[in-house]
């Protein structure tokens, strides 16, 4: 078994290197100079987008090149689709062979859209019927990220905490597995990712005072294969001999409970809602684990483990294989659950399988996905709460002054909560060896208060307000150089950016803004060649696909939402600073720029006559 | 005639007097105790036949007193009603300080929403918080949009001064208040 598996792996890897050096722009140089997808993670692209990250190396870099930087002006609308449901679209859309499938925030609607008929008419919809009630513990819009899809199936999460598969030719349910309990704060908006057979699914609800968790659900059956959690003794978090961490700060027994003032981490937070990698090479799986809980810091003395950062697991058994701490003790609710690019690339003159993190407390991580040792942690955004990290010791530098306290209130603390980079995810040009990340600039003042536990509502003890950040922009996006460690290009923007982005052989990165912009630039010098505006604000992930007509397509689905969105889609008062956790007073003029929606937007080139 | 019995309990009565006469004034200043018992069964909607029955009496008890305008205003964060209402400019939950109301503007109205929970996500408090209690957290709830008193209305805020203090909220009229359900777009 474990030979046969090697063996495809390395038929795999090898057949994934002879086409990369095939490719023009990677075939310049003999000696590595640019970073390069993990080739076993990254097959050659078929032109169907299977799962939301496009790849288990999660680039979100399409090898398509029709739409370019020549022809992208006549860019236009080829059909759209409206899903009903008008909160936050965060979601991505699929497409694998003839149909597109996209997911809904609550009520979770399933849609399979025929694309080789005019219009892309709807094949199937799938409702999961989810429990109304869930829409008060979802703490930020009650979105969802997207599906999976494999083997013939989609693999689905509704927010009251339900993982069910649907056969994707008929939209039959297949099974559907209760994981989240909704009185305890559970819900689920991650999209889940499919390993070897196995739908890894994690929680949501943070600050609801939740125990986080991963799960693997077997494909076929629904049954639970294992579930690690993230706080508690080493049992439950899967911490067996398998666990080599590389610093001594992730050592030791039982962290899960001795970090933690008494039983503080049965309700601690650390949940599974954002990304999750996998390098077939290595055999592991990576996710990160959110803040702890509650935000307010002094509730909770010592390190928290194991919230707030990244682990490695063998997607067999869950077992750990190592553990990073980036924001031991979270001071600022830093969820560690970004994007989790795995890309190999030169590092101090030796070529290095790493995984690259642009983290919510501003800095851009490269670790060894080996073996979890952070090899550089350089600020993509403007920090003013750290200066930096140890690579040593792997600790980052907390500046004293910036530091939660009750009964103070903290001001101008930079990055926010949301952090200069929430959940959306940048996508990885192997052409240009650059990472495209949509992120904020924000400050925020806090007071830290008092937070009582009572199951089934808020657990957080903090009341903040957000404003811009040096210059007046709220967003920005940024093509980093992982190698260089430095910026090739960034482009301001008015609002904080909430949607992901793509990137494409075309040279070309797509991406929205929360006015409703969707824009391509030049993704060697961040020109801006073309944009659309769509009907409500963009915060969901764009796709590029080949469709049955062989023509490229790029895909995104629009509608202001999420935390970033809340003014909007709650229709809160500004005239409260804290409303949505402080978010509205950065973005009080949202309201002004666009409304609600929830609409499919697909673009094709003009069709040659 | 004169029992023993019967003068005993003469002394008992006089010696009950004389303590009652020793008693100061009696005031107030927190207010009446009042019945625990919730409202009667509240209207749907905003239609009656004949005329609208009066207002439960609670309403002036409460949204009068500053005392438990103020009480209100610490159970307010000590339920975690602001974890999902903020300081009433709402998040996971609505405003509270604007003129929309999905289920009612009314002292009992709240109440009623407070203790039965709303479907789309408003938890039910039942048996979790005494009925004084949700007295008060509703009768700040309609402080926070300038429906109380200004002379009760809380005066200053302790945190992170999010907004002008309750006392200084403009009155906003209430529009479109249906008790019965979400009639209201965008709200939940």
């Amino acid at each position: 078994m474990d030979v046969t598996r090697v063996c495809r792996t390395g038929a795999v890897f090898a057949m994934t290197m002879a086409l990369l050096a095939a490719a023009p722009a990677l075939a310049q140089d003999t000696a590595p100079t640019k970073a390069v997808p993990a080739p076993a993670a990254s097959p050659p692209d078929d032109g169907a987008w299977a799962m939301p990250a496009k790849n288990y190396a999660s680039t979100r870099y399409s090898e398509l090149d029709e739409i370019n930087a020549g022809t992208v002006r006549d860019l236009q609308v080829a059909f759209t689709f409206s899903t009903g449901v008008d909160r936050g679209q965060e979601a991505a859309p699929l497409v694998v062979g003839n149909t597109m499938y996209i997911v809904t925030p609550y009520p979770n609607r399933l849609f399979a859209l025929d694309l080789t008929q005019p219009g892309a008419p709807v094949t199937w919809t799938f409702e999961p019927k989810p429990a109304a009630s869930a829409q008060g513990v979802a703490c930020c819009d009650f979105i969802n990220r997207g599906v999976a899809f494999a083997d013939g199936r989609v693999f689905m999460n509704t927010l009251d905490g339900q993982t069910i598969a649907v056969e994707a030719g008929t939209g039959r349910e297949v099974w559907r597995t209760k994981l989240g309990d909704i009185n305890k704060g559970e819900t689920i908006t991650m999209a889940p990712l499919v390993v070897k057979g196995k739908v890894l699914v994690g929680n949501s609800g943070g600050e609801f005072g939740v125990r986080g968790w991963l799960t693997a659900l077997d494909a076929g059956t629904g049954k639970i294969a294992w579930k690690a959690y993230n706080t508690g003794p080493d049992s439950d978090v899967l911490i067996g001999p398998d666990y080599k961490p590389f610093y001594d700060k992730e050592k030791g027994k039982d962290l899960g409970v001795t970090t933690w003032p008494p039983n503080a981490w049965e309700i601690g937070g650390g949940t599974v809602w954002g990304w999750i990698a996998y390098d077939p090479e290595l055999d592991l799986i990576y996710h990160g684990t959110a803040n702890p809980g509650p935000w307010n810091p002094e509730q909770r003395p010592g390190d928290n483990k194991w919230t707030g950062g990244i682990f490695a697991r063998n997607p067999d058994t869950g077992q750990a294989r190592w553990f990073y701490q980036v924001v031991p003790h979270d001071l600022y609710d830093h969820d560690a659950i970004n994007e989790l690019i795995l890309l190999d690339m030169p590092v101090n003159g030796t070529m290095r399988k790493t995984v690259v993190r642009p983290e919510r407390n501003g800095y851009i991580y490269v670790l060894d996905r080996a073996t979890g040792e952070v090899l550089s942690a350089d600020p993509y955004a403007y920090i003013n709460s750290s200066t930096g990290v140890d690579l040593k010791t792997g600790i980052l530098a907390m500046v004293e002054a910036k530091a939660p306290k009750m009964g103070k209130v903290v001001r101008d603390i930079c990055p926010t909560a949301p952090g200069s980079k929430d959940w959306n995810p940048s996508s990885f040009s192997p052409r240009t060896g650059l990472l495209y990340i949509p992120h904020m600039n924000l400050c925020m003042d806090w007071q830290s208060a008092e937070a009582n536990y009572i199951a089934g509502t808020p657990y957080v003890g903090a009341e903040v307000r957000m404003f811009a950040g040096p210059g007046g922009h709220r967003g920005e996006l940024s093509a980093w150089d992982p190698v260089k460690r430095a910026k090739a290009w960034s482009v301001k923007e008015d609002f904080p950016l909430w949607s992901g982005t793509l990137s494409t052989a075309g040279d070309l990165v797509f991406y929205g803004t929360m006015e409703g912009w969707f824009k391509a630039l030049d993704a060697r010098t961040g020109e801006e060649l073309w944009r659309f505006k769509t009907g409500s604000g963009i915060i969901g992930q764009p796709i590029a696909y080949r469709g049955p007509d062989g023509r490229e397509y790029v895909a995104v689905l629009s509608g202001v939402g999420g935390w970033a969105g809340a003014v909007v889609v709650g229709n809160l008062d500004p005239r409260d600073a804290t409303a949505a956790k402080g978010f509205v007073n950065a973005v009080a003029d949202l309201k002004d720029k666009t409304t609600k929606g929830g609409t499919l937007y697909v673009f094709a080139l003009p069709s040659k006559r | 005639m004169s029992s023993p019995c019967r003068r005993s309990v003469s002394l008992a009565v006089l010696a009950v007097l004389a303590l009652a006469a020793c008693d100061r004034e009696e005031r107030e200043p927190r207010g009446a105790p009042v019945g625990e018992s919730g409202p009667q069964a509240i209207a749907q909607g905003s239609l009656y036949a004949g005329e609208p029955s009066p207002p439960d009496p609670r309403r002036q008890e409460y949204e009068g007193n500053a005392y438990h305008l103020a009480q209100g205003k610490q159970l307010y964060v000590w339920f975690n009603c602001n974890g999902c209402h903020s300081n009433g400019g709402g998040d996971i939950g609505p405003p509270l300080m604007d003129d929309t109301w999905i289920y009612g503007d009314s002292l009992e109205n709240i109440f009623a929403t407070i203790v039965q929970g709303r479907p789309n996500g408003m938890p039910s408090f039942r048996n979790k918080i005494p009925e004084t209690q949700i007295w008060e957290i509703a009768a700040y709830v309609r402080s926070m949009s300038g429906q109380t008193p200004t002379a009760a209305s809380p005066g200053r805020n302790d945190s992170l001064n999010a907004k002008p203090a309750e006392q200084r909220a403009p009155k906003a009229e209430p529009k479109q208040s249906n008790p019965g359900g979400p009639q209201v777009e965008g709200r939940q």
